[in-house]
């Protein structure tokens, strides 16, 4: 596993209360881990507090799933 | 109109993080009081708070019972105390799995005086120094005075009135008497009501401190700085914490069996129309609010054994209380009862009338009065009235008086008796 997908999976069970193990990388944030719609804008933010990135609404809305993080993460990071 | 009675209560408090460990400390004559330990407080003028004890405590408050990982991230701490509380209350009465059509009939009435601010605080120098981009998604609805009835309506599924009264002081008390008129005039018939505050932060002990009404004068003895009626009286110490109850109307309460510790039978308002923080000077507020409960009760004044102050220890409002009581009740004032806890738990602000609510009915269930601690000198206005100096006091309580007033001037009674 990444070093990026460690971080965002540390950063999901903070925000989101959820067990670790359930943080897969085809994890639906909504369907799969509780989140609503506010919790994947804060967990946005958490993000690129935590990697230096800038994630624009557009690409935030198609972050999806735990692998869709990690990704945009990974291609932007400087 | 229906009647209306408790059926369940429920406590997040300086003394206790239920209702039974808060009155066992209340009647053992124990104070919350203590340093304040939630932020560095050595700049302050009031360095002395009541705070609800942390989980690893003897009587501590574990937010995780109650209340889910991901909402004590995103909301204050009088919305996590509000919600503990409120289900304490309904597991008490056993009401926790009600069907859909009870919960369209059973509501929420759980107020604030302050609400978030300390996370409005936090949260502005967030926007200050980070800019807007990074304030919380959670910031408003996590700090909005209605959102523990709202978080308590989703958690529980109750359908019915949503409400949340914002009245300072008197918070807890409006809450508990409008929703109460509620259920009797048929809107609902269960009702959560109560109210919450969690306001010691930098900027709310600044706030009443430039107000002039904290004690400032007992920072190296915290224990005795809240010490109402005493002559050495120099402010309020501010609390924190919750109290809630489950009203219900009394056939279906008697027809479930439930268990009844008082019917709500009085209740009163008033407005002092004099001074934003300043009680009037002839105390004429506090006297209509209590004459309006007691005339809605039908008792009469020999009838009231015990009176829960509003009391918070500061110079001006306590003795004018306690003239207030002397001018409605005459020479029945000799046969009562009457006691500030705030003595031993501080002013939990929104959250008081509702916790001292509770006092009052654990005073009819137990048949003893909680004491006002610290009243070593009485002011020379207090000779004649029972105010349950240091010590409890076992003796009959059949019906109770519960006074809350508020900055603004806003007053409010409660009448409870026991079924």
């Amino acid at each position: 596993m990444s070093e990026t997908a460690d971080r965002v999976k540390k950063i999901v069970v903070e925000h989101l209360g959820v067990e670790a193990d359930k943080v897969t990388e085809d994890a639906s944030f909504i369907d799969d881990l509780g989140a609503d719609s506010l919790d994947i804008v804060e967990l946005v933010m958490a993000f690129e507090e935590e990697f230096g990135v800038e994630i624009p609404d557009d690409a935030a809305e198609k972050i999806t799933t735990v692998k869709d993080a990690i990704s945009y993460i990974d291609e932007h990071k400087g | 109109m229906r009647r209306v009675v408790v059926t369940g209560l429920g406590l997040v408090t300086p003394l206790g993080a239920d209702v039974e460990t808060s009155w066992a400390n209340l009647i053992a004559s124990r104070s919350g009081a203590g340093p304040i330990t939630r932020f560095d407080a050595s700049d302050q003028k009031c360095r002395i708070a009541c705070e609800v004890k942390p989980a690893d405590h003897a009587y501590g408050f574990d937010p995780s019972k109650r209340v889910d990982h991901k909402i004590q991230r995103q909301v204050d701490p009088f919305i996590i105390y509000g919600i503990d509380a409120a289900g304490q209350a309904l597991e008490d009465a056993g009401l926790t799995e009600m069907t859909e059509a009870e919960r369209f009939r059973a509501g929420c009435s759980i107020g604030a005086g302050i609400g978030g601010l300390p996370g409005i605080a936090s949260e502005s120098i967030v926007c200050h120094e980070k800019g807007p981009g990074r304030v919380s998604p959670h910031f408003v609805h996590g700090r909005l005075i209605n959102l523990i009835s709202g978080q308590v309506s989703i958690k529980y599924g109750l359908m019915g009135p949503n409400h949340a009264v914002v009245t300072a002081c008197s918070t807890g008390a409006h809450s508990i008497g409008d929703a109460a008129r509620m259920i009797a005039m048929d809107d609902a018939d269960v009702m959560l009501a109560g109210g919450a505050e969690g306001a010691i932060c930098p900027l709310g002990i600044a706030g009443f401190a430039q107000a002039r009404a904290l004690s400032t004068n007992f920072n190296d003895t915290p224990e005795k700085a809240s010490r109402p009626y005493d002559r050495d009286r120099d402010g309020f110490v501010m609390g924190e914490g919750a109290g809630v109850v489950v009203l219900e109307e009394y056939e279906r309460a008697k027809a479930r069996g439930a268990k009844i510790y008082g019917e709500v039978i009085g209740y009163g308002l008033s407005g002092d129309a004099y001074h934003v923080t300043a009680p009037h000077p002839e105390g004429s507020g506090a006297f209509r609010s209590m004459e309006m409960a007691m005339r809605k009760s039908g008792l009469s004044l020999s009838d009231i054994d015990y009176i829960n102050a509003h009391g918070t220890s500061t110079p001006l409002g306590d003795e004018l209380e306690l003239g207030a009581v002397r001018r409605l009740f005459g020479n029945a004032i000799g046969d009562l009862s009457m006691s500030s806890t705030k003595s031993a738990i501080g002013h939990l602000l929104g959250g008081a009338g509702a916790v001292e609510s509770i006092f009052c009915l654990l005073a009819m269930r137990d048949q003893i009065v909680p004491p006002t601690l610290n009243l070593d000198n009485p002011s020379e206005n207090c000779a004649g009235v029972d105010l349950v100096p240091h010590v409890a006091k076992k003796r009959p309580v059949r019906a109770v008086l519960n006074n809350s007033f508020g900055f603004g001037g806003t007053n409010a009674s409660l009448v409870m008796k026991a079924v």
